[in-house]
């Protein structure tokens, strides 16, 4: 058999490539235990690219997969793909409204969603197909608009896609939203050659084959899922699906790794340190798990070297690189980890495929050693944000490259590489999803009783960071915290809603009349080491 | 110690929730029946958290299947719980 080339133009081809190569090895296996194959899978496709290209979709329009994670979902996901239309993930549980604004905002001419969700689909004025799925035929969908399709009848429908040479490699593959500072998600844009050129670093560095197991822990709107999805299945092997539901359980998780022998670990440090922690590891066989990687954010060296004393046999890594870049530095972490360090691991040298520069606020290289703004450029950097007009200030052009501004702080060590600073601006990473604090504040600003919000985030040695809402309100008329929790759990994604609300007359302001965040910081990381 | 009742259960939940996820909070606004899973009050982790600390205080065992909405989402379903977890294991 023929080497397979290494430089796929298009994320259909891995998994065309291993329908012709693998057709009978298990794709992917569903959190209800049910499976595809290979065959199966790319089948699915074809027949959903046929539906949408019957639909009258056409290159480069935007389709939603808002549904939990599935083998539907993976199928949705290629079948828009080959019609070289672009996904949309979006988190099922997000609260509506949000749901709503991610579709609108790019326009999405399809959707593919749970039952729970169709309505919202269906309330976006462009989303002229809104496939059910999760629902057998005609079931669940018949109440819905003549618009709405269900998925048993989209499976039953011709094979069709776009031809193979018409596809390019500026095809924008999908459209990844995170938090706004202005409290309207930003869509990362991603084509498939910024996928692909990442997709190729990992086969180079991490040597997977068909017999590997893959997790696939994040979910879909996630850029974790990249290399979940598109690795495994670019070497023919076996992605298993882990449901929201079981990723929030560590007992649970514990047993599914080792029960399904799964060789490849991917998440957020988060999550290996939940598993570490409350995952009982010790009574299960983890022999086949060869490699382990994080990213999302720091990993505390505490719940690190818990992890690698329970987990002593696989390599790990962790992988560095906001959505817009996907992973574009990394670092192998020696295990085991000596019991005298403190330091968080850095994150390490430039992929293979990413250069990176380290610059002052001029965009001056600083002299090796120094703090400065990590800017990345290459084949996996993103073209922009959905529907940003103009110059995107995140970038510069220098030696003929375009260089991205992480908005990470970095000093280079000789010896390691990139060690991170910290940040300048108000996000912050919690459980490995972005926030912009901004988009808290313009969510708490809806509300009716509040006149004026202004949040903060603080270190904290377990959960990363906690999140501090200052809030006035309007006179005479208070919200219980309760209120404000709920109300918060209706207006943002849970991982956005603030760990603890204080209230203010009214905010202190700098001499300019800016809010001053830097008093309600110190005073909320004063209250925090008084709790402790 | 004497066993608690389900009503000094409640109490001592409702003190365990305002501390460690309503800081500032009143205890009269904390209802027996307010949602705290369905409302982020108490995330996924805070649940673990949670769990841990009623293993430890009332000496039960919570297995991974019981740890859903059903028995923790309100101050009164996690005392009925633990009370009959207590009973069972008693």
């Amino acid at each position: 058999m023929s080497e397979r080339s290494n430089s796929a133009a298009n994320l259909c081809e891995y998994l065309e490539a291993s329908a012709q190569r693998f057709g009978d090895r298990v794709a992917v296996v569903d959190p209800d235990g049910s499976s595809v194959t290979y065959r199966q899978l790319n089948d699915r496709a074809d027949r959903i690219s046929g539906f949408l290209l019957a639909r009258g979709l056409q290159p480069g329009d935007r389709v939603g997969v808002v549904q939990p994670k599935s083998v539907t979902g993976v199928c949705a996901i290629f079948g828009i793909l080959k019609a070289r239309c672009a996904y949309v993930p979006v988190d099922s549980s997000a609260p509506a409204d949000r749901i709503r604004s991610i579709l609108g905002n790019c326009h999405v001419r399809a959707v593919f969603a749970s039952p729970g969700c169709a309505g919202v689909a269906a309330d976006v004025e462009t989303a002229k197909t809104v496939v059910v799925t999760g629902t057998s035929t005609g079931q669940g969908s018949s109440s819905l608009s003549p618009n709405a399709f269900a998925w048993d009848k989209v499976l039953e429908h011709e094979p069709g896609r776009a031809l193979p040479a018409s596809r390019h490699r500026d095809d924008v593959a999908y459209i990844l939203y995170t938090s706004g500072s202005t409290g309207i998600p930003k869509g990362v844009t991603l084509t498939h050659e910024n996928a692909v050129s990442f997709v190729d670093w990992c086969t180079s560095v991490f040597n997977p084959d068909e017999h590997d197991r893959f997790s696939s822990h994040a979910p879909f709107h996630f850029d974790l899922s990249i290399l979940d999805l598109y690795v495994s299945l670019k070497h023919g092997s076996t992605l298993y699906l882990i449901s929201e539901e079981l990723g929030k359980s560590p007992a649970k998780m514990a047993a599914f790794i080792a029960s399904n022998q799964l060789t490849v670990w991917y998440s957020t440090p988060s999550i290996l340190s939940l598993l570490a922690e409350f995952g009982n590891l010790k009574q299960y066989d983890y022999s086949r798990l060869r490699l382990v990687l994080f990213a999302g954010e720091v990993f505390p060296v505490k719940h690190l070297r818990n992890i690698t004393a329970q987990w002593p046999s696989p390599v790990y890594f962790n992988l560095y690189g906001p959505t817009e870049t996907n992973v574009c530095t990394f670092a192998r972490i020696p295990t085991p980890i000596p019991p005298d360090r403190t330091q968080p691991y850095p994150i390490g040298w430039p992929c293979s495929h990413c250069a990176a520069l380290v610059v002052d606020d001029a965009k001056v290289p600083v002299p090796k050693g120094e703090e400065g703004l990590l800017y990345i450029s290459g084949p996996s950097v993103f073209k922009g944000y959905w529907g940003q007009t103009g110059e995107n200030p995140a970038f510069f052009e220098r030696d003929g490259q375009r260089w991205y501004n992480t908005g990470d702080v970095v000093k280079e060590d000789p010896a390691d590489g990139f060690i991170y600073v910290g940040r300048r601006d108000r996000m912050v990473k919690r459980r490995g999803y972005r926030i912009e604090l901004g988009d808290i504040e313009s969510a708490l600003y809806r509300h009716q009783q509040i006149s004026e919000a202004a949040v903060v985030a603080i270190p904290d040695a377990d959960a990363g960071v906690k999140i501090h809402a200052y809030v006035a309100t309007v006179q005479d008329s208070q919200p219980s915290i309760v209120d404000l929790k709920v109300f918060c759990s209706k207006a943002l994604p849970a991982y956005m809603s603030p760990d603890a609300f204080l209230f203010r007359d009214s905010l202190p302001r700098t001499s300019t009349d800016k809010v001053d965040y830097q008093k309600l910081q110190k005073e909320s990381a004063a209250s925090q080491s008084q709790a402790k | 110690m004497s066993d608690p009742s389900t009503d000094q259960i409640k109490e001592e939940m409702r003190q365990y929730v305002l501390n460690e996820f309503l800081p500032g909070e009143k205890a009269s606004n904390l209802h027996d029946d307010t949602p705290l899973r369905s409302s982020s009050i108490i995330d996924s982790v805070g649940l673990l958290r949670m769990i841990e600390f009623i293993e430890n205080r009332y000496t039960i065992q919570v297995e991974a299947h019981e740890a859903g909405v059903e028995n923790f989402d309100r101050i009164e379903d996690i005392a009925t719980f633990i009370q009959n977890k207590r009973g069972a294991g008693a």
